[in-house]
């Protein structure tokens, strides 16, 4: 019988894991690779490394990364503070919804101002979807792991059935799809010939402000109190219900904004295929980055990093696309694994026997 | 120019992919595609690609195939459109109808890449459409279908509410009406071209309602397995799906893109390829009808084949009048034949149909 036992890791060996993390899905993947017949090396090289080196594929990690980093972001603070926000892919849909209406309702508007009110409708958006579960715990003490991870099957059905009727392009055949956004509801490209966005340098921004406030603002030390000694929080004063509402909004509202600047941005107008899991990935981002700023922006980079790679393996190993789900599963598993290892010892025999 | 060439050439270097084909037309020629769902759907990606291996086999070391499957129609589809454009691809085929806009996106930016896009109807100087016109198989479904049917309820599983689909219940209805006064048409939509899930669910919501024939229009072979499971009757979609329901397989439709991509990318070769439209059905063999089963009696075979002759020969069109709107209102007089435009934005029940077309 083996049982686990609690183990104080030093803050470097903890900041390590993901290292080791992304080395053991490298070796396993390129084990399944080798399986499937496919020249492991080749493989590895082409998802971990060309991309870095091809102008085009350099730029599309941007616009993969981006999304990422603003939305685990948003759900680091939660997470430090024990407030687990699991449904962020709500409020991205949220987000999209609010600010692409708006988008919408300015059709061949021209003005500076249109772009900024989307991105406001949808940070709104994202906050009001969030507040359900805020208020739903507050008030009545409902777990809000289950109530926003609930609210992400609502959102993706009010998004269906919005652009199914009444956000639906008159023009379009009546397929489930609004119409293309106008130039002044179009998020501005930095880089010709590229995706870059001017949601880009926003995302930077975000971390950066992030940063500020665990370091240098009360909220962020009330945070970090909150996470490591709940108690002590409560005997200094800092109100719980208050950090569960400012948790949940502000992921919700960054959450909000990465949709609407997937809107916006990329796709350029509202579909039912717009959510493509952000939310969700983000959730493995923000632990990848250890739940600090920094460390986020690095891990959104690594997971945008085998989405565009795996693209690239899929078609020029002709590796299937279920090959390359398993192996991004595989990094957060080997993460949660070296975690596990990095907190608690191994131990033979049976737990509570002296 | 120059520094295209050359960003092209790096790109296919670092990719450790074989030298991209260049103007003069004697390097191999590359052809991408890209699919909505796995190629090991059964159905509609499924076809395509044998439609690409077909490439493969007709031309051989002339021509280089690539793929990229399970490409969800949002924000990805685009970057994998150009990623294929930006690595030496000469001609790529994006086949479903949500990359119709990516698609275009892409073909603005490479005017030298030459693109075909299924099933959409925005072109380009370097972009093509192309699409089956799969309601005549459907007419033939259709009325084998009328015939088959002890419970008078046909059940038809519909993904979105876009003409081709519309057109697809319509035409179906009205062979089998002819047939079959009494034949009912059940839909259930949902909202999906492949989920195989979904689409099983479907296949049995239908079955509870008295369904004794399935058609549908979404990917998978999920309904046919039901159809086999619970001992009534389906078609194939898309592909023969035989392997799937060996007792409840009437017949199917089989897209057969082979012909038409071989052509166009001897186009490709030739230097003649030029941006158009294409809408072939039965007559050229881009809508094929498979085999018919022994369980289908001999003289509706007969009558089956009939159908899908006249209509290979031009003497019968699958929208031929008198013809009312669902509301009652006349669409087509007596012996008049539906227009192309008409069909193309088909966006209406015929009369009999019950039901709201969701709109």
């Amino acid at each position: 019988m083996l049982t686990l036992e609690p183990h104080r890791a030093g803050p470097v060996k903890q900041l390590f894991t993901p290292v080791w993390a992304i080395l053991a899905t490298m070796l396993a993947g390129g084990l399944l690779f080798l399986l499937l017949g496919k020249n492991p090396v080749e493989a590895i090289r082409i998802i971990f490394v060309d991309p870095l080196f091809d102008p085009f594929s350099r730029s599309e990690l941007f616009i993969k990364a981006a999304p990422l980093a603003i939305i685990a972001t948003g759900l680091s603070f939660g997470f430090r503070a024990g407030v687990w926000n699991i449904g962020a892919e709500g409020q991205f849909i949220l987000g999209a919804i609010c600010g692409g209406a708006v988008g919408l309702a300015f059709y061949g508007v021209e003005g500076v101002y249109v772009l900024p009110l989307m991105a406001l409708a949808g940070m709104a958006g994202g906050f009001a979807w969030a507040m359900i579960p805020a208020l739903l715990r507050t008030r009545f003490n409902a777990n809000e792991i289950l109530v926003s991870l609930m609210l992400v099957y609502v959102a993706t059905l009010l998004l269906s059935a919005l652009v199914s009727g009444p956000l639906r392009d008159p023009d379009g055949f009546n397929f489930p799809e609004s119409r293309q956004f106008h130039d002044s509801a179009t998020l501005p490209i930095l880089i010709e010939r590229t995706r870059i966005h001017i949601g880009i340098p926003i995302a930077f921004l975000i971390s950066v402000g992030a940063w500020l406030i665990l370091q240098r603002h009360v909220f962020g030390f009330h945070i970090k109190l909150m996470g490591a000694a709940p108690r002590a929080a409560h005997f200094a004063g800092v109100s719980t219900n208050r950090m569960v509402v400012l948790c949940l909004g502000i992921s919700g509202a960054l959450a909000g904004l990465a949709g609407v600047f997937e809107a916006a941005g990329p796709v350029g107008q509202l579909v039912p295929s717009l959510p493509t899991g952000y939310g969700f990935t983000a959730i493995i981002v923000a632990f990848l980055g250890r739940l600090q700023p920094l460390g986020i922006l690095f891990a959104s980079f690594v997971l945008a990093l085998t989405i565009i790679g795996g693209e690239t393996a899929q078609f020029s190993l002709q590796i299937p696309a279920a090959a390359i789900s398993v192996f991004q599963g595989m990094l957060l598993f080997f993460l949660l694994a070296f975690d596990i290892f990095t907190r608690f010892r191994i131990r033979r025999g049976v737990a509570g026997v002296a | 120019m120059i520094s295209r060439r050359s960003l092209i050439a790096a790109a296919a270097l670092t990719l450790g992919l074989a030298a991209p084909a260049l103007s003069d037309g004697h390097e191999p020629v590359k052809v991408g595609f890209i699919y909505v769902g796995p190629i090991g759907d059964f159905g509609w990606s499924y076809e395509h690609d044998q439609g690409r291996l077909a490439i493969e086999e007709h031309f051989g070391d002339k021509v280089e195939t690539t793929y990229l499957e399970s490409v969800p129609e949002g924000p990805d589809a685009e970057r994998a459109i150009r990623q294929m454009a930006q690595s030496g691809h000469d001609l790529i085929f994006t086949t479903s109808f949500g990359y119709m806009n990516p698609t275009l996106k892409v073909a603005e930016q490479f005017p030298n890449v030459k693109f075909e896009h299924a099933t959409g109807f925005k072109r380009a100087d370097n972009l093509s459409t192309y699409s089956g016109r799969f309601y005549e198989g459907r007419t033939v479904l259709g009325h084998i279908a009328g015939h088959m049917t002890e419970t008078n309820t046909i059940g038809y599983i519909a993904s979105f509410p876009i003409p081709e689909v519309v057109r697809g219940i319509n035409s179906a209805y009205l062979a089998a009406k002819e047939v079959n006064p009494d034949v009912e048409f059940k839909i259930v939509w949902v909202s999906t071209w492949f989920d195989p899930g979904k689409e099983a669910d479907a296949a049995n919501a239908l079955i509870e309602q008295g369904a004794d024939v399935i058609m549908q229009h979404t990917d998978s072979p999920a309904a046919m397995t039901i159809a086999e499971e619970k001992g009534i009757y389906a078609f194939g979609q898309a592909s023969d799906m035989k392997q799937f329901g060996p007792n409840a397989r009437l017949s199917s439709i089989i897209d057969n893109w082979a012909p038409y991509y071989i052509a166009r990318t001897q186009a490709v070769i030739d230097g003649t390829w030029e941006s158009m439209d294409t809408w072939d059905g039965i007559a050229p063999g881009m809508t094929e009808i498979g085999e018919f089963s022994d369980k289908i009696p001999a003289e509706v075979r007969a009558s089956a084949q009939e159908i899908a002759d006249k209509i290979a020969a031009g003497e019968m069109h699958s929208f031929t009048g008198p013809i009312n709107k669902q509301d009652g209102s006349a669409w087509l007089a007596d012996g008049e034949t539906a227009d192309d435009g008409t069909l193309l934005g088909m966006n209406f029940y015929v009369e009999g149909i019950t039901g709201d077309l969701p709109q």
